[in-house]
């Protein structure tokens, strides 16, 4: 490690300390904005895991986030509590563990319109089964309140982060690197491409499982069709692309406008936060390709100060 | 049985159209178009529109919903879609670009039209009395319907496989590279191709209408579905495309009488998951080498 590397593990501490601080100031409006961030943060982070280095897009998230939220649900009454996020992860890594076998060997394509989908299929299986058991949506009734669902999400970005710095350093990223910039060389220099891409989708996976294992008390009724809102998987695309996928801080550079946007634009003309999503997702293609993050490279690139 | 196999049959004719906009699109313009599904919807907007205020038969409006479906979509190609073409490095980097670019523009679509037309389901009442085959009854409405696309289709193959313009088309759809070295002036093409897609998209979307519910925000399912018809069949292969869109629509029609009608993506799913292991070229496809 050299002294860059303390210095900047020093600052992280630091703010996160300071992040976690919040719920003693406003218990109100503020810190619900702020779990919405925190939720973002973890997802938007762990998906560019993933998808930063192999560009490969997810719309997964959605469903191992509605798997989460279910774990819960059905098992909150019966089960510790420190259970469920456990559990949670570990259904996570199954169903992307899966969803890899099947598609990642293959090009990006095939797992862009499998996973596209996937949240929707969940659903309609999860709905069926219910339907046939005569269940209904559940009651998610707890005494978690909004301040402890907000330490848990800090708590689970601290270890986002630090996997994530782990990984870049490790040989396992290094391969992920070389697979984003051309998979017959990573092929060809020895590297199993396959395993590689599975195993940190896995990681990605079971992350956003354990995210809306923590979230589900927020809730309190579950039913499917909000649990695997599809809309979710592309909030957590369009926030990582625009903070940019290649910092490990990027993600979090998109998460605080975006969820405020949001905010104010589902407040003042709910029926137009799809083409704010648009809009969006085109300024990403056509304006901003790389995020917050390659504008500021661009221009510390132009500038010459960071010139190493 | 027989009942399912001949609305399966019925219901796969007006996919097979949809998903063959989609592959003139994906197989010769290289643009996987996600937006795909927007076109039906507005196509079917636009004939429900041009029913209810004129009493415009549907198919009537057709005459109008394809060449104004042509000209958007050609202007989204020039526009919006080439500069990205120019830009791409790899086939990779414009596939990341033109799926996140699609995406865009149908969520911006879906925003205007839930704007313009507002978020709730839209049908109306068209040829809706039963026609007899093999003594059992079905839909007039999707009778016809199968009946249009089935000639538009048809159409659409004499003149890929029988004109020059045709030939050029498979070309670009075999080769892009190659095809240039033979004169073939590829974004031309590549546009003309991107128009007709939409275009041909759009009259099934109308074609669905007289038989379908719509809303605003359904086109995402279609495009779904089409982007399945398409990789099941093998990608720019038509012959493809039509076999596996009936397959999809019996296989969808059995699930929905059987099982449960909430089911049907989980039975386009059961098809995608066994081309993806066991023929990721599809039906037609040719193995890569």
């Amino acid at each position: 490690m050299s002294m860059r590397d303390i210095r900047n593990l020093f600052l992280a501490a630091l703010a996160l300390g300071l992040v976690a601080l919040l719920p003693l100031y406003d218990t109100g409006y503020i810190l619900s904005i702020a779990t919405t961030m925190a939720m973002f943060t973890v997802l938007a982070t762990s998906w560019a895991l993933f998808s930063g280095p192999t560009h490969y897009i997810s719309l997964a998230t959605a469903a191992f986030f509605g798997l989460g939220t279910f774990v819960t649900g059905l098992g909150f009454q019966t089960l510790p509590m420190w259970l469920l996020p456990i559990i949670a992860a570990g259904l996570g890594a199954v169903l992307a563990a899966l969803v890899g076998l099947v598609t990642l060997r293959l090009s990006g394509v095939y797992f862009v319109i499998f996973t596209l989908g996937l949240a929707e299929l969940v659903r309609q299986v999860v709905t069926w089964v219910q339907n046939r058991t005569g269940q209904r949506g559940m009651y998610v009734l707890t005494t978690i309140t909004e301040r402890d669902i907000y330490w848990q999400l800090i708590g689970l970005a601290a270890l986002v982060f630090l996997v994530g710095w782990l990984i870049a350093r490790s040989r396992l990223g290094f391969a992920l690197r070389i697979i984003g910039n051309d998979e017959t060389v990573a092929k060809h220099s020895g590297i199993d491409t396959a395993a590689a891409k599975i195993l940190l989708f896995m990681i990605s996976g079971a992350v956003a499982a354990v995210v809306g294992a923590i979230v589900a008390p927020r809730y309190i009724y579950i039913e499917p069709s909000t649990a695997f809102a599809p809309i979710l998987s592309f909030q957590v695309v369009i926030m990582a692309l625009l903070g940019g996928t290649g910092r490990l801080w990027g993600p979090l550079a998109g998460v605080i406008p975006f969820t405020l946007l949001w905010e104010f634009i589902s407040r003042n003309a709910p029926n137009q936060t799809l083409l704010l999503l648009g809009v969006a997702f085109l300024l990403i293609v056509y304006v901003l390709p790389g995020g917050f993050v390659g504008l500021y490279e661009r221009l510390r690139h132009r500038f010459g100060s960071g010139g190493q | 049985m027989f009942f399912i196999l001949i609305t399966g049959l019925l219901l796969g004719g007006t996919y097979a159209l949809i998903a063959m906009g989609l592959n003139l699109q994906y197989g010769v313009a290289r643009i996987m178009n996600l937006a795909n599904g927007e076109m039906l919807v507005a196509g079917g907007f636009a004939a429900f529109w041009v029913y209810t205020a004129g009493q415009v038969s549907p198919i009537a409006a057709l005459l109008v919903v394809a060449p104004l479906a042509f000209v958007v979509n050609w202007l989204i190609y020039r526009v919006m879609l080439r500069p990205l073409v120019k830009r791409a490095k790899s086939r990779g980097a414009l596939e990341v670009d033109s799926i996140l670019a699609t995406f865009g523009l149908s969520f911006a679509l879906v925003g205007i039209m839930t704007w313009a037309f507002g978020g709730g389901y839209f049908n109306y009442s068209y040829l809706s009395g039963r026609v007899d085959i093999f003594s059992s009854s079905y839909g007039q409405n999707r009778v016809v319907a199968f009946s249009i696309a089935s000639l538009i289709a048809a159409a659409l193959w004499l003149w890929l496989s029988y004109t020059r313009a045709g030939l050029r088309m498979r070309a670009v759809a075999v080769n892009p590279d190659s095809a240039r070295l033979v004169g073939i002036d590829v974004p031309a093409v590549s546009a003309l191709a991107f128009g007709l897609g939409g275009a041909v998209t759009a009259s099934g979307g109308a074609l669905i209408s007289m038989f379908f519910t719509l809303d605003a925000s359904v086109g995402v399912m279609f495009t779904m579905k089409a982007l399945i018809i398409v990789i099941m069949g093998g990608v720019g292969d038509i012959r493809g495309t039509i076999v596996a869109a009936l397959i999809l629509g019996i296989a969808e029609t059995f699930v929905a009488r059987v099982i449960d009608p909430g089911l049907t993506l989980a039975a386009a799913y059961v098809l995608f998951l066994g081309i993806l292991l066991f023929r990721p070229q599809g039906l037609f496809g040719k193995k890569p080498t």
